[in-house]
């Protein structure tokens, strides 16, 4: 049996019912695999995550936090992209003043195919950081 | 807070359990402060399961319930039901999708997958314990649906919406309908061609009040959801007048130089750019192909009827559900592929065409065919190439077509190259004709296949035939027809529009192959036909069918139960900064005065459930329900909780 990787990073994902939640299941479906320690949350809408949950995340012990954001596709509405960017500058602003590095919350807009996108972006910020606990 | 929490844990046959080690999530749950009941369960949407939940609630009176197996996507309507039926509010049941986000995303990685679960499950139980009981809330559905694709999946399936009472808009690509059955000239084990069929369905459409044919037309934006998608459309202009004259186009079609390739006949011929690709077909006004046309004139001097003036237009409308039915594409072999690109080497599809063009004698760039080597397999089941899956109906439009060749043509040798002949069901007796027509058929592994080249002027075709084992046999023969299957079709722009997801063999996905087969996992879009997957007219009618039943379902009663996910506001601790109304999208927000005080409040039937006002609250007064920051905060502190 495969080493379970406790060692790796833990990424909270906030994903979306209608739209990255598809995209994540699809992946499964299509067998791409992304490291385990990625758990996720759905919302309705990426706009509506509070800069609470996410400082709660890292107090927790979270390593990174993940945006699944709806991007364009928000069947909420056009403006869901930019309020959902406001509130990443918003939650990094929070995250250096308690001295964490706002590069450890990422958003991407995750459609609801785009389980290849979702999977690169899983792999690519768990390499990430790995890096910054090495260094 | 609820305490007497029911766990189910799903091995799904072996899809979880295979590798999840699902005893152990149960017992790492079944001591967790709240949880009454932990249990794993073969199938847990199976039957004997659901009763054992619907048990469990009543004689154990649980309060929350959490089921862990697929994605809620399938099943999380099943286990709300079943704790509706026991008198337990769905809002006190969380799912748990520890299939498709952890076991088969994690399939390389057993220990990890079962870690994973754990926190998952663990995560649910976090939120059921918050969880509140809620009422849903009903909207306004509209009674119309859009049917993509008016061929016959897409005809067949208007025509069944628009009799239950349905207004259906059909929207076509293409100047004419009809699809892929409007090429073919005759039909497998029906007395009707595919153009007959095509006219009478078309007749039936054209008569119908509730129908609304679009041709030329294309969804350009989807927006809204379920009930109320708003949808542009595209429609690009035949450029001939209304009330046009027959003979005049005639003429026009006669003296346009233009000369492309037909597609409608697979290019074996050539056609105008004004143009009807056969002469009753429908709509029976003719089309200026106008990325081909020259603009040279000639049509206008023999024809009143010509209007370059047409321009494009864009339509607004707003339907409940889409049905989308936009079918396929032949395969193309690629360059010397089984002798692809030799000049009597041609595809199922073309030698279908090139029957109808030739009545007495078979004949094919001037050279009588008697000698005639089918080829099977050309574009599925393939060993190298993206096309793993059967293509079903080839298998039997061959041996049909065979039977046709011999009954029109005098002296006809067939020579079938396949991997297994694959007529299931009725089907079977077609084979058994052929068989008895005196047709050889040579077979050969996937790893072994036939083999097709010129020798001199002659055209061999080669096989180890596993039927005389493995005795090398040699064609010499006049046409090799490439038994060419299904793909997707090349342009999918729609389905990049509408967003749906698609599968490993690139057609569109349903939610559920067997329990759900034409529901996407966008809610309110229906699929049916070959855009799923390789079907026969049988097939595609069955799942056209099924689909606008399902549409149906959505829009008939102009109602639709929605979930009561809605926003509400702490009245002692907002102070009304506006914020939240201006980040509204549905201007849901108002301010009142309540005792002196002025506050934001909700308007319920108008909240969509979005949440964009939580996070503008800087005091924090803002809550949804289900998505509580007690039930998120819980969440994530059982997710970190390793």
């Amino acid at each position: 049996m495969s080493s379970s990787g406790k060692d790796m990073p833990k990424i909270l994902v906030f994903s979306t019912e209608k739209i990255s939640d598809p995209a994540i299941d699809m992946a499964g479906l299509l067998k791409l695999h992304y490291p385990p320690r990625v758990y996720i949350i759905s919302l309705p809408c990426s706009s509506a995550v509070k800069p609470r949950w996410i400082l709660k995340a890292f107090s927790e012990g979270f390593d990174g936090v993940f945006i699944a954001a709806d991007g364009t596709d928000c069947p909420y509405g056009e403006s869901c992209t930019d309020k959902t960017g406001a509130i990443i500058k918003q939650t990094q602003d929070m995250l250096k003043e308690k001295g964490i590095e706002p590069a450890k919350l990422r958003m991407a807009a995750i459609c609801s195919i785009c389980s290849e996108a979702f999977v690169k972006q899983m792999k690519n910020f768990t390499e990430y950081l790995v890096n910054q606990k090495t260094n | 807070m609820k305490n007497k929490i029911g766990v189910y844990i799903c091995h799904c046959g072996g899809n979880i359990s295979d590798y999840v080690d699902v005893e152990k999530v149960r017992d790492a749950v079944k001591d967790i402060e709240g949880v009454e009941i932990s249990v794993d369960t073969m199938f847990a949407c199976a039957d004997s399961s659901q009763k054992q939940i619907f048990n469990d609630i009543k004689e154990k009176q649980l309060d929350g319930l959490v089921v862990a197996s697929c994605s809620p996507k399938l099943h999380y309507p099943t286990f709300s039901a079943v704790a509706e039926r026991a008198g337990l509010n769905k809002y006190n049941y969380v799912h748990a999708n520890i299939r498709e986000q952890v076991s088969w995303a994690h399939s390389d990685n057993k220990l990890g997958a079962t870690e994973k679960a754990i926190q998952a499950v663990k995560a649910a139980i976090a939120g059921v314990k918050e969880s509140i009981s809620l009422e849903p809330i009903k909207i306004k559905s509209q009674k119309i649906v859009a049917v993509i694709g008016a061929g016959v999946a897409g005809m067949r399936a208007a025509k069944e919406l628009a009799d239950l009472g349905v207004k259906v808009y059909l929207i076509e690509r293409e100047y004419f309908v009809g699809g892929r059955v409007a090429q073919l000239d005759y039909l497998c084990r029906v007395q009707e061609t595919g153009k007959e069929l095509v006219t009478r369905m078309y007749e039936a459409i054209h008569k119908h009040e509730n129908i609304t044919l679009f041709t030329g037309a294309e969804i350009i934006e989807k927006g809204g959801s379920i009930g109320n998608f708003k949808i542009k459309l595209k429609i690009t202009p035949r450029y001939i007048k209304k009330d046009c004259n027959e003979d005049e186009l005639k003429k026009a079609i006669e003296v346009c130089p233009v000369e492309v390739d037909d597609d409608f006949n697979f290019n074996i011929t050539k056609r105008k750019a004004i143009y009807k690709n056969y002469p009753s077909e429908y709509p029976q006004k003719p089309a200026i192909d106008i990325k081909n046309c020259t603009r040279c004139g000639e049509c206008e001097k023999v024809c009143s009827s010509i209007d370059f003036n047409q321009k494009e237009e864009i339509l607004d409308l707003t339907v409940g559900s889409i049905l989308t039915a936009t079918g396929f594409d032949p395969y193309r072999p690629k360059e010397n592929e089984f002798g692809w690109g030799l000049d009597n080497v041609v595809t199922l599809p073309q030698f279908r065409r090139i029957i109808n063009m030739c009545d007495d004698k078979l004949i094919y760039n001037g050279k009588e065919i008697k000698e005639i080597a089918y080829i099977y397999c050309v574009g599925s089941r393939q060993v190298d190439g993206e096309n793993k899956y059967c293509s079903r109906y080839c298998c039997t439009a061959t041996l049909y077509t065979s039977i046709l060749t011999h009954k029109k043509y005098k002296n006809i040798h067939a020579y079938h190259f396949n991997r297994g002949i694959r007529t299931y069901g009725k089907q079977e007796v077609i084979y058994d004709e052929v068989s008895q027509l005196g047709d050889i058929f040579l077979q050969s592994y996937e790893y072994d296949p036939a083999t097709v080249e010129k020798q001199g002027d002659k055209t061999i075709v080669k096989v180890k035939d596993i039927l005389t084992n493995n005795t090398e046999i040699e064609v010499e023969a006049d046409l090799v027809v490439l038994v060419t299957g299904m793909e997707p079709r090349k342009d999918n722009s729609i389905g990049d529009v509408l967003k749906i997801p698609k599968g490993r063999d690139r057609f569109y996905n349903e939610i559920h192959m067997k329990l759900r087969p034409v529901e996407t996992v966008i809610d309110g879009i229906t699929i049916a036909g070959a855009c799923q997957g390789p079907k026969n007219i049988l097939e595609s009618v069955n799942s056209a069918l099924s689909a606008a039943t399902k549409s149906y379902s959505i829009v008939n009663t102009g109602e639709l139960a929605l979930e009561p996910i809605i926003a509400s506001v702490n009245e002692d601790t907002c102070t009304w900064c506006g914020l939240c109304a201006d980040a509204c999208p549905y201007d849901a927000i108002e301010l009142i005065n309540k005792n002196g005080k002025d506050i934001a409040e909700i308007n319920k039937s108008v909240c969509k459930g979005c949440g964009m006002c939580l996070p503008v609250c800087e005091s924090d007064s803002i809550e949804m329900s289900g998505f509580t920051n007690n039930i998120i905060e819980n969440m994530i502190s059982a997710y970190a909780d390793i």
